[in-house]
């Protein structure tokens, strides 16, 4: 069951049974105290520093909402929402369609599937290092590998990346570019639909098309709104690639300022701790939001078979 | 239609056993859609996934070569053909920061090493409470655990860095490891959440008609049953911290003690920086680690992502 399926079904299970909450405890201990420490603690304490001026030098002075109407006024950070939407908007819808595209392909057993599934796996898995970030930057840059192709053709390329138009797109690129792990749960949930449905579709006349969408895609989809949901998550707390295609500035421009990256030019650049607190929890909050509006949404799309 | 989903034997352990449709003959081999349009079909397919798979590599090996081409010949040549190995690249990559390239390769293995250590101990702990014990709140903290998973890490990041500041591990690594140690990566609970369940409660009660007590059954039925969680856990673990970048910018600011996706960044920091080939030999240098990680922990990779990503 996946972690979303656990939490709307918590709600039922057994009652009545012996408790072992000593020994629960003893079990539980390292990770209530995270909890504690790691988790709830920081972030209250980064609730009540969101309505103070913190810099880490002054003791913190109670500004009540003034981060918050700051926020609304600094044109920088509502130009870094635009940013971050872009990026969610266009580069998850993108990649699960990608990924769940070439699942579709690989599925049912077919020669080399271990070999395309490992190839098409590995980008996820480095995508989100500086290595390839570095690389990315190179490749999209005036002299970079895309404009040596382009150029065996004819075309002659901008500097992608220094070209405040096309920089975000270099950027979603990447994020396409990593569609592997997603593609994997995809596979494994395609592999759960009884091949007799599309056996009796068969017989009784449906098109490809007609497969899909009355077959796999209602049977797939806790699987798709898995993915989406925690895709958009992560998708909004991107940070590394930003980072270092721009140079840690987040231009040209500010076209590649992500929330987050300016979270962190606030927080820990300027150390105006109080800003980024603030702006940390709007993070949460918007992302909260999004999820439960995506959950309040999957009623309408998501089937459930149990 | 959804009448028999239900009772199908559904593989929650990720043993890959019981699957129902994996084993079925491959569709061309019908008598009927044995044909030559079907071949030629397949053939298409193949080819154009073979096209994507090198589309979606060709960066990966374009870096691999040009970390073997003299700097002059990396923007010229878009081609993976080498004439030459100018292998001087590595070397001057090595040394070109303010250590050589091995402390950074060190720095990071040490913080990788604790954090490894950290989330075996820790989640597998929490873990068997969640996936085996009856206790008060069990449900409340279930749901704040799965709930911690999605959290991001910019709400906690502010006041932890506060935190760590004021006892003074700024430019430690404590502040990259000792959370790992409080079961933090909550994504492994559940994990190994998952994997416990589906271990036969009956070896349990066995051993404790045979006197055993929790911390026994624990150490010695459950924990060697769940290796392959373990090991899932351990390459996860290894991949993310490696690849992590935002905790290691800010708590780590002294070069001595860069990791290295902190060390890289400096390559590009220099904007004069016009050795391109040692840039590219250090990028190179620092994903290995994870592609032989990749090569040999695939399975527990693919299996890990596909239970906790599926009911």
């Amino acid at each position: 069951m996946s972690a979303l399926g656990e939490l709307s079904r918590l709600k039922k299970g057994a009652k009545g049974e012996r408790t072992q909450n000593k020994a629960a405890f003893v079990f539980l201990a390292p990770w209530l105290l995270g909890l504690l420490a790691i988790t709830i603690g920081p972030m209250l304490i980064s609730l009540y520093l969101s309505f103070t001026d913190y810099n880490l030098i002054q003791s913190p002075n109670w500004i009540g909402l003034d981060n918050f109407t700051r926020m609304l006024h600094d044109t920088r950070l509502m130009n870094s929402l635009r940013v971050t939407f872009t990026y969610v908007i266009v580069g998850v819808p993108l990649q699960l369609g990608l990924a769940l595209f070439i699942a579709m392909v690989l599925d049912r057993g077919m020669r080399g599937l271990a070999f395309y599934r490992s190839v098409f796996y590995l980008p996820s898995l480095l995508g989100a290092s500086v290595a390839v970030a570095i690389l990315w930057k190179q490749m999209f840059g005036t002299t970079g590998l895309v404009n040596q192709v382009l150029a065996l053709v004819g075309i002659q390329g901008p500097g992608w990346i220094s070209n405040p138009s096309t920089a975000l797109g270099s950027i979603i690129l990447l994020h396409v570019w990593t569609f592997g792990s997603p593609m994997i749960i995809f596979l494994a949930g395609l592999r759960q639909i009884p091949v007799m449905y599309y056996e009796a579709a068969e017989v009784d006349g449906a098109n490809k098309w007609q497969r899909f969408w009355k077959i796999t895609m209602p049977l797939l989809s806790p699987i798709v709104f898995f993915n989406l949901v925690l895709q958009i998550i992560g998708a909004f707390q991107s940070f590394t690639q930003a980072f270092i295609v721009s140079g840690g500035t987040g231009g040209p421009a500010d076209s590649t300022m992500f929330f987050t990256l300016y979270l962190y030019q606030k927080g820990f650049g300027q150390f105006d701790m109080g800003y980024a607190s603030a702006m940390a929890w709007v993070l949460l909050l918007m992302v909260g939001a999004l999820t439960a509006i995506n959950f309040f949404a999957s009623r309408f799309w998501v089937f459930y078979d149990d | 239609m959804t009448t028999d989903i239900d009772s199908l034997p559904i593989d929650t352990t990720g043993t890959g056993q019981n699957r129902p449709t994996r084993k079925r003959p491959r569709e061309s081999r019908g008598t009927l859609a044995f044909s030559r349009q079907a071949r030629v079909k397949s053939v298409v397919k193949h080819v154009i996934l073979i096209v994507a798979a090198l589309i979606m590599i060709y960066p990966l090996l374009w870096m691999v070569v040009s970390s073997l081409r003299p700097n002059d010949l990396i923007f010229q040549d878009p081609s993976i053909l080498l004439k030459t190995m100018h292998v001087q690249n590595f070397s001057n990559g090595w040394n070109a920061l303010s250590n050589p390239f091995y402390r950074y390769l060190l720095n990071s293995a040490i913080v990788v090493l604790g954090a490894i250590i950290g989330n075996l101990v820790s989640c597998s702990m929490a873990a068997y409470a969640f996936a085996r014990l009856h206790f008060s709140g069990k449900k409340m903290f279930f749901g704040i655990m799965l709930l911690t998973i999605m959290l991001p890490i910019h709400v906690v990041v502010v006041p932890q860095y506060i935190l760590f500041s004021q006892i003074g591990w700024i430019n430690t690594f404590w502040p990259l490891i000792v959370p790992k140690f409080l079961a933090t990566d909550a994504f492994f609970v559940f994990l190994m959440v998952q994997f416990i369940r589906g271990i036969p409660r009956e070896l349990d009660e066995a051993a404790r008609i045979d006197g055993a007590g929790h911390p026994r059954i624990f150490l010695r039925v459950i924990l060697p049953l769940m290796v392959p969680a373990l090991a899932t856990t351990t390459i996860f673990t290894f991949i993310w911290t490696w690849n992590d970048f935002f905790s290691q910018l800010i708590y780590l600011t002294d070069p001595n003690m860069f990791t290295v996706p902190v060390a890289l960044r400096q390559f590009i920091d220099s904007t004069t920086t016009s050795d391109w080939g040692s840039m590219f030999a250090m990028s190179v240098v620092s994903l290995l680690p994870v592609f032989l990680v990749f090569l040999f922990g695939q399975r527990f990779l693919i299996k890990g992502i596909a239970t906790t990503g599926i009911k």
